[in-house]
């Protein structure tokens, strides 16, 4: 039996390379580069948009142009020039194609690199799949059964034009334009995404998901999510992205609302995996992204995610726990490796009575990686009764990597129960050394003790993303995940 | 005039008042030029996000009180933790008083910085040792500007201080306001082994605002034991800033102990600079009104094979704010750390806040390190068995409120003293309990 030992997995972690780096070659209609008031009416005519999303946008652009770009998070990288970025690229044929045989073969054959084929999806897991290349939605599927039962799954500018008085009243009511500096970016220049509409009392018979792709060479990518589920309705929704190689670094600025009205409930579930950049630190996805759920009464909304990709990672989905007895929860894995830096984590506002949260955060760093987990609890002082329990565990591989807790507890309730524990670890030569002696070589010891670590998010992800996430661990950690 | 212009300006008198060498007066030039460039820190700094010194720096504070004022021993007996025998060093408005004090020379050091700065015997020491741990951050620098005054201990190696060393600094309020910056400077030599306790007590009602600063040294195999107590009047503002540099095998714990004060911030360092360290904090805060107790700390683990502890306890009532921020610092060379953090809190009424901040930073990866914070009430189901026995509400929860915090008030090492910290909290819950803890 060969060893495999813990250096042995650092070296191997190293020269892994990106396995999906590559690139689609689809005619794309760009725009020039740089940002200006009339690229953005621009980008709105270009979609076809009315009045009134013209000036959100513009109302957007002129407050991003006041702001400044933060810099606390605990990552560096060299400043995104933005007026070096084009903000707009869609695949050239975009028809809407009611079969896949007429959809670009090269663009299947994309997604079969990917192992997504569309149709054994379709057939096989039940998941409608609204497929982004680039920024806009090329193919829908199922949207017929969604739509016998009211459900609207659609990309945003589609929302824009059929479901306009939907998105006039919850578009940037949990984000606003002025939120922060990558939100106010994104809402002056996002160019697609999804719309999910789950009516009243209705439970979305399957789960919803999207993959996201950056693809044309310096362009950002810039999506728009937003999701509302009525009263009493429930909805899980997956989002998986992946990213050819690419030696510039790629801007994502990235907004996703959650509105979860009364006893609703949304599961959100992300894997990301975009490039990471080469082993040398070289490249890479920059992913700053805002995600953020409004809870009112009695609703529910959890976020799970695994973070594997990416140069660079800026992201924190919160839950605003506006409604009495509602409930967030936070569930994720972040990988980092090679030069990556991740600082995420998630913020649960507590404003109504008897509301719960429960973080979940697990950080695996190996490499020369920074690993940050940075959170804000914060209980107001109407919120009666509200809990909360926040976990965070770190892994680190290798004396080069790092990891960090920048946890935030802010309480002004005596009735508020808060715990945060946080535990910071390598992968005990004990434990190892058990399993060996049960005949568990060292390879499948150490990726037990990751699934292990990581169990309690994985468990959490829908059965038919939980496999993709497997997947996607073991190209960040191959090896250690079997 | 802005208290930070009012600094500025008479900084050039105050120059020309000490009689210090040229490395001192330069170390101190140099201070003040920080400052001028930084001013006082806003909430826009990190690390005062949740402390603002806003409303304490709107006060006309008189920077040079005028000269000693008499106070006998009878008023401030009460102060002095007396059933011990112990070195003292009493300060009354920032200046010496030798009636009230007992220092010494005889094996230890035990006196005052003014000396300490000026004398050539103690030359080299001062070179070596200070000013060389505090951050340049803005109040350290203006401490370091007009350091003239503070307690000098200086431990030689292989000694063992006979008896623990009392630093007691009054206020009389013969100012309407005033402005207090005592400079103390620790040496603990080789093996040797003391036991500090640091007060500041405000006997008037005018405004006072101290901004100390304390430098440790501890040397290899040194033990240092030392507890300050905060427990002033609602006047009092303290910005109490200590630094602990630590060597192979040495062994340092502070306790602090807030329970007055109308703003008090800790910013507590350690620097361990060897191998098989331990470095402990704890604290106890009961706070109540609109009382603010900030605490700042940092460890920051440099070499292999070190330990560090801390335990902060909170109870807070009315209007109070407590925050936390406490980080742990583990660079890559900082092998098999072992580093403990927890933090536990219990909101007494509605209206009072915690802001808890327990940050880990962490760079190598044969460790152990872990954090707890907790926020939450007092165990109901316990209340209830008090009271069941016939102990009165506010007992039972004042005996609760022990038990909270005992893990903290155990291990002050000094008995007379914890018997006096059990009276302080007692006298704070307002009850008695009829027997010692």
């Amino acid at each position: 039996m060969n060893k495999f030992t813990e250096d042995d997995l650092k070296k191997e972690l190293e020269t892994k390379e990106y396995e999906y780096g590559f690139y689609t070659d689809i005619e794309s209609e760009t725009f020039p580069v740089g940002l200006n008031e009339d690229i953005v009416r621009a980008i709105s005519k270009k979609k076809e948009e009315p009045e009134w999303m013209t000036n959100w946008r513009l109302e957007a652009f002129r407050i991003w142009q006041e702001m400044e770009e933060p810099d606390w998070a605990n990552v560096n990288y060299p400043k995104p020039d933005f007026q070096n970025i084009s903000y707009y690229s869609a695949p050239n044929k975009k028809p809407k194609y009611d079969s896949l045989d007429e959809v670009d073969p090269e663009l299947l054959d994309t997604f079969k690199k990917l192992g997504i084929s569309l149709d054994e999806q379709k057939m096989l897991a039940g998941v409608a799949v609204d497929v982004v290349m680039d920024s806009v939605s090329v193919t829908t599927t199922f949207k017929k059964t969604l739509a016998e039962k009211g459900i609207i799954f659609c990309s945003i500018s589609e929302a824009i034009k059929e479901h306009p008085e939907l998105v006039k009243k919850y578009l940037g009511t949990v984000v606003p334009q002025k939120d922060n500096f990558y939100a106010a970016l994104n809402s002056a220049v996002f160019s697609d995404g999804s719309f999910c509409y789950i009516p009243k009392g209705v439970r979305c018979p399957m789960e919803l998901s999207t993959y996201f792709r950056i693809n044309q060479a310096g362009t950002g990518q810039f999506e728009r999510t937003l999701v509302i589920a009525d009263e009493e309705s429930y909805v899980s929704y997956l989002e998986g992205c992946t990213a050819p190689m690419r030696d510039e670094n790629q801007l994502h600025a990235a907004v996703v609302e959650l509105v979860a009205l009364d006893d609703a409930e949304i599961k959100y579930s992300t894997v990301q995996n975009w490039f990471p950049g080469s082993k040398d630190g070289k490249g890479g996805v920059f992913n700053f992204v805002t995600k953020r759920g409004l809870c009112e009464k009695n609703a529910k909304i959890s976020w799970t995610q695994v973070e594997t990709g990416s140069a660079v990672t800026w992201k924190y989905p919160s839950c605003i726990l506006k409604g009495d007895n509602s409930v967030g929860e936070f569930y994720s894995i972040a990988v980092t490796n090679n030069y990556q830096q991740a600082d995420t984590g998630t913020k649960m506002i507590h404003l109504g009575k008897n509301t719960k949260s429960t973080i979940i955060s697990k950080g695996i760093s190996a490499g020369k990686s920074q690993n940050s987990y940075r959170g804000l609890v914060q209980i107001n002082g109407r919120a009666e009764n509200a809990r909360n329990f926040s976990q965070c565990d770190s892994l680190l591989m290798g004396n080069e990597c790092g990891a960090h807790t920048f946890p935030y507890i802010e309480a002004k309730n005596k009735t508020a129960k808060i715990e945060h524990e946080a535990t910071t670890s390598k992968i005990g030569e004990d434990q190892i050394f058990y399993c060996n002696q049960r005949g568990i070589d060292t390879e499948k010891a150490i990726a037990l003790i990751v699934n292990g670590f990581s169990k309690e998010v994985l468990n959490k992800l829908p059965m038919e993303f939980a496999v993709e996430a497997q997947k996607l661990l073991e190209i960040s950690l191959e090896g250690s995940v079997g | 005039m802005e208290l930070k212009d009012k600094l500025i300006s008479s900084f050039f008198a105050f120059e020309e008042h000490v009689d210090v060498n040229t490395k001192v007066h330069n170390t101190r030039s140099e201070a003040m030029k920080n400052f001028e460039a930084t001013g006082f820190p806003t909430r826009k700094d990190e690390d005062w996000k949740y402390t603002s010194l806003k409303s304490i720096l709107k006060e006309d504070y008189s920077l040079f009180p005028k000269k000693e004022d008499a106070i006998e021993y009878k008023d401030v007996k009460k102060y002095f933790i007396h059933d011990i025998d112990a070195y003292t060093i009493v300060f009354i408005d920032g200046i010496y008083s030798s009636h009230l004090s007992q220092t010494t020379h005889d094996k230890i050091d035990a006196c005052l910085m003014s000396s300490a700065l000026s004398k050539d015997k103690y030359k080299p020491i001062i070179e070596k040792y200070f000013n060389k741990i505090a951050p340049k951050t803005s109040l350290n620098s203006l401490n370091t500007a007009f350091s003239r005054e503070g307690a000098f201990i200086n431990i030689p190696k292989n000694t063992v201080a006979d008896k623990p060393i009392q630093i007691l600094n009054f206020s009389t309020g013969n100012e309407s306001a005033l402005m207090l910056q005592p400079r103390n400077l620790v040496i603990l030599g080789e093996n040797s082994n003391v036991q500090i306790i640091e007060r500041h007590q405000s006997l008037t009602d005018n405004a006072v605002l101290t901004n100390s600063v304390t430098e440790i040294y501890a040397e290899k195999r040194a033990i240092l034991d030392y507890y300050k107590i905060q427990n002033d009047k609602s006047s009092a503002s303290l910005i109490d800033n200590t630094y602990v540099e630590q060597k192979d095998d040495s062994n340092c714990s502070i306790h602090t102990f807030s329970f007055g004060g109308k703003l008090t911030r800790n910013n507590l360092q350690f620097f361990q600079k060897g191998e098989h360290i331990d470095s402990t904090m704890k604290g106890v805060t009961i706070i109540e009104d609109k009382q603010h107790v900030d605490h700042n700390t940092l460890v920051h683990h440099i070499e292999p094979n070190c330990e560090s502890h801390q335990d902060y306890k909170g109870i807070y009532d009315d209007k109070s704010v407590g925050v936390f921020n406490g980080k742990v610092v583990v660079e890559k060379e900082a092998q098999k750390t072992n580093a403990f953090q927890s933090n536990n809190n219990i909101l007494v009424s509605d209206k009072a806040t915690i802001n808890s901040k327990p940050q880990l930073e962490i760079f190598a990866d044969d460790v152990k390190c872990s954090h707890g914070c907790t926020i939450g009430q007092l165990d109901e189901d316990a209340m209830f068995y008090l009271k069941s026995r016939g102990i009165p509400e506010k007992e039972a929860r004042a005996l609760l409120m022990y038990a909270f915090a005992n893990n903290v008030l155990s291990s002050v090492k000094i008995p007379e003293l914890q018997q006096r910290i059990n009276k302080l909290i007692a006298n704070k819950l307002n009850v008695n309990l009829g027997f010692d803890l």
